[in-house]
């Protein structure tokens, strides 16, 4: 499964191609197509499959980008902070541990309105030292400014990622944005992708415009002066206002982008599976989906009622429409890669989450039970599927269940 | 709702935090002795472990626990009962390390309310700096120069309990001498000794009645803080232009360079010191104009440099780097009562300027300000500070 392939050297000009390729080099493949001017690295495991396929461009003459290997998670995403003040269009990434020692250099970009594009390879943060996908490195940003949006096959990485540039380098929003990729599942699996053209790219992405905010000595300012109490409220009221307007930017760029490349994705913040007539349905994010739509095309065979929603973007997270969608079901059961340790109802991050859309809009509210599985990279097999689904109609069925479970755990 | 009282202690950023702080710990123990509670703290935002910068502690006292609450709900009091100032060139008006504004030194006191200030001047000297009010209040003063005391090794010179001495002559009803001493003898070293100088402090301590409408009547600069709609985005602030060159009033040549500066940003009530220019034995060699870390030095039409007294702070890194013998010397803001060009002043009378300049560094170099002129300066001191709280 995890094989380097040769990267996609050529990107031809006018017309759409099909390659086999990892969704790591999706990823790589989306950031030559955006033509990035500045790419920061340093390896993590699953991160660093990225920046080979990246390096390998570079090294090639096929991206002419600057490439730094920075000598820490930190510095990387420093320098591509002040490269994307200057106006370059930037992209970095980490994984698990990585992405938790860049933490100060995360939590200040929001605030700067710095559109930066990063990618997670999804893993679990140590200790123990352990390569496989948790989801809680990428949720760790989840209430500091960032956008983070989840992504489960390598066409809709690289779709997402000229998306994520579409969407971070708006001026309503210019905010920094990470796409969350699976490890093992998605960043080293090889499957079909389509490559778009560079001229359906050059018409879905205008060129990044930082306009007043750009530092140069062309357009005299200073970043981040230290404040007091009189200016904090009104700056984080900035960043709150990006987060009203997020969703209508979101749909407007999804919109656009099926009017260019003709790929349709729906609703932009969550795929649906076999809902429409389902009684129950199971909710989760990025690769998990595999094993369910398998185990519900065999369970909806037995002539059982099953649904899947796959959310997409967790930040901004679309809670009213989530809560339309759910409210007409019997019961929802949420499988999670992640811990909310000591949340209400010691359930995942996604589970409280859902529920608090669920209080505020939804009309009815079914039972929302959570799930929680695959830590540490732990597979999820087709069978925990099933006895989830068993569970929730269970809750369905007016059986009382607890409201967060551990699935795949040796007793 | 019982007896609430508010006191604030304005100093300076690192030289008198510790002295501040143990006025306003005194201030709490000794009401405590007379059965009052209280809190003592400092301004959360001012920084007060930066250099100079105007800093304030509060002491809130009351005669029961609800209307201390009542005393605790704002974090910062707005008015207070008496207000102290430990260094006299702070009456020039303060501003927190995080700017929003020149404030006058009285802006908190309440009416018929105390300012206290250490300072070897009389009230009318210290009347040209405070600015006026539009109601009465008293100005009293405790003689004595601006205390480093409880810095590191800088000894106990007795200004924290004579300032507790003045507080319980302005408001006896706060605390008596008796609770003064109580708690010198409880808590302090030097029992006896200081007993007396607060005893001294009391018997010696006689504020004048200021009329509304009576001291300093410039304007301080302020500015409205914009909503945040309004506000540029990416916490990123407009840079000035450039600036360029300007006339010389006397010869009308155009030259030099002065930068635009914000005029949102003037640190002056930071310095307790300022550089004074002999431009005659400027050799124009361009240290003090390169290694300014404020960039608060004009380039004049005739090649000469000038501090922007609005934006300098007083580090007196300009006289450190000057190679030329006395000609940048920092001198006590207690000296001047303006922001004014030198160079202006030098070029419409040289002879003027130069025999000003001469007295001023004359009588300078007796002056302690913030930044010491030389190691032992401080040990020199003492006997004339001695003589100085003894004395008055």
């Amino acid at each position: 499964m995890a094989t380097l392939t040769a990267p996609v050297k050529e990107i031809r000009k006018s017309e759409e191609q099909e390659a086999l390729i990892t969704g790591s080099e999706a990823i790589a493949v989306a950031c030559k197509l955006a033509n990035v001017d500045v790419i920061t690295a340093y390896p993590i495991r699953p991160y660093d499959t990225v920046m080979q396929y990246m390096s390998q461009l570079v090294a090639d003459g096929e991206l002419d980008c600057e490439f730094i290997v920075a000598e820490g998670e930190h510095s990387q995403f420093e320098i591509v902070k002040h490269a994307s003040a200057c106006g370059a269009r930037t992209f970095c990434g980490s994984s698990g541990v990585g992405w938790m020692y860049a933490m100060e250099a995360l939590t200040v970009t929001p605030a700067l309105r710095i559109p930066l594009v990063a990618l997670v390879g999804n893993r679990t943060l140590d200790d123990p030292g352990a390569f496989g996908v948790e989801h809680n490195d990428a949720l760790s940003v989840r209430d500091l400014g960032w956008m983070l949006v989840w992504v489960d096959n390598a066409q809709e990485a690289l779709d997402t990622a000229l998306i994520a540039y579409r969407v971070a380098e708006d001026r309503r929003m210019f905010v920094p944005l990470a796409i969350s990729c699976d490890g093992a599942f998605l960043t080293h699996s090889q499957s079909y992708v389509k490559v778009p053209s560079s001229e359906q790219v050059k018409k879905f992405l205008p060129r990044y415009d930082r306009g007043d905010l750009l530092l140069h000595p062309d357009n005299v300012i200073s970043v981040a002066p230290q404040a007091n109490e009189d200016w904090v409220m009104e700056m984080r009221r900035q960043n709150y206002a990006v987060t009203e307007r997020a969703c209508d930017v979101i749909r407007e760029v999804y919109a656009d982008f099926e009017r260019i490349f003709g790929r349709k994705y729906g609703n932009p913040f969550f795929e649906e599976y076999l809902t429409e007539d389902a009684e129950v349905v199971l909710l989760g994010m990025g690769t998990l989906s595999t094993p369910v739509k398998v185990a519900f095309d065999k369970l909806r065979k037995q002539g059982k009622k099953v649904g899947f929603v796959r959310l997409r973007w967790f930040r901004p997270f679309a809670g009213p429409e989530i809560a339309k969608a759910l409210e007409r079901f019997k019961a929802v059961g949420v499988i999670e890669r992640d811990l909310s340790l000591g949340s209400p109802d010691l359930s995942g991050v996604v589970a409280t989450e859902l529920r608090s859309a669920m209080y505020s809009h939804a009309k009815t509210r079914p039972p929302v039970l959570d799930f929680l599985c695959g830590l540490g990279g732990r597979e999820v097999t087709v069978a925990d599927v099933e006895r989830i689904t068993d569970l929730t109609f269970q809750a369905a069925n007016g059986k009382q269940q607890p409201l967060t479970q551990w699935i795949g755990l040796r007793g | 709702m019982g007896q609430l009282f508010a006191v604030e202690v304005i100093g300076r950023g690192i030289f008198q935090d510790t002295l501040a702080k143990n006025i306003t710990r005194g201030i709490v123990l000794a009401a405590h002795n007379e059965g009052k509670l209280g809190i003592s703290f400092g301004r959360y935002g001012d920084s007060p472990e930066r250099n100079g910068i105007p800093a304030k502690k509060f002491a809130i006292v009351a005669s029961d626990e609800k209307t201390l609450q009542l005393g605790m709900a704002h974090y910062q009091p707005s008015q207070v009962d008496i207000s102290i100032v430990l260094d006299d060139t702070l009456c020039k008006g303060i501003e927190s390390w995080a700017w929003d504004g020149v404030h006058a030194i009285n802006e908190a006191v309440k009416r018929g309310g105390t300012q206290i200030v250490v300072s070897t001047q009389d009230p009318d000297a210290l009347l040209k700096l405070i600015h006026r009010r539009n109601e009465p209040y008293k100005l009293g003063i405790v003689k004595g120069i601006a205390s480093f005391s409880g810095l590191w090794v800088y000894k106990d010179d007795h200004t924290d309990v004579r300032i507790l001495g003045a507080i319980a002559k302005a408001m006896p009803e706060l605390f008596g001498l008796a609770s003064i001493e109580k708690y010198i003898q409880a808590k302090l070293k030097d029992g006896a000794a200081k007993a007396q100088s607060a005893h001294k402090a009391y018997e010696r301590f006689t504020p004048v009645e200021i009329p509304a409408g009576k001291g300093n009547a410039e304007p301080l600069p302020r500015f409205e803080l914009p909503g945040w709609s309004e506000m540029r985005l990416g916490v990123s602030v407009a840079g000035q232009p450039q600036g360029g060159p300007f006339e010389d009033p006397v010869t009308k040549k155009v030259g030099g360079h002065r930068p635009v500066r914000n005029d949102k940003f003037m640190k002056y009530t930071t310095r307790s010191q300022r550089p004074v220019i002999n431009f005659q034995t400027c050799t124009k060699c361009t240290l003090c104009w390169l290694n300014c870390p404020d960039g608060s030095f004009d380039v004049t039409p005739d090649g000469l440099y000038d501090a922007d007294l609005n934006g300098c702070c007083g580090c007196g890194i300009c006289e450190a780097v000057c190679p030329v013998k006395d000609c940048i010397t920092m001198v006590s803001e207690a000296e001047f009562h303006d922001n004014d060009s030198q160079w202006l002043r030098f070029k419409k009378n040289k002879d003027d300027y130069i025999t000003w300049l001469t007295t001023t560094i004359k009588g300078a170099e007796k002056e302690r300000t913030h930044g010491f002129r030389y190691r032992g300066q401080y040990q020199e001191q003492v006997p004339a500070a001695l003589e100085i709280a003894q004395k008055s």
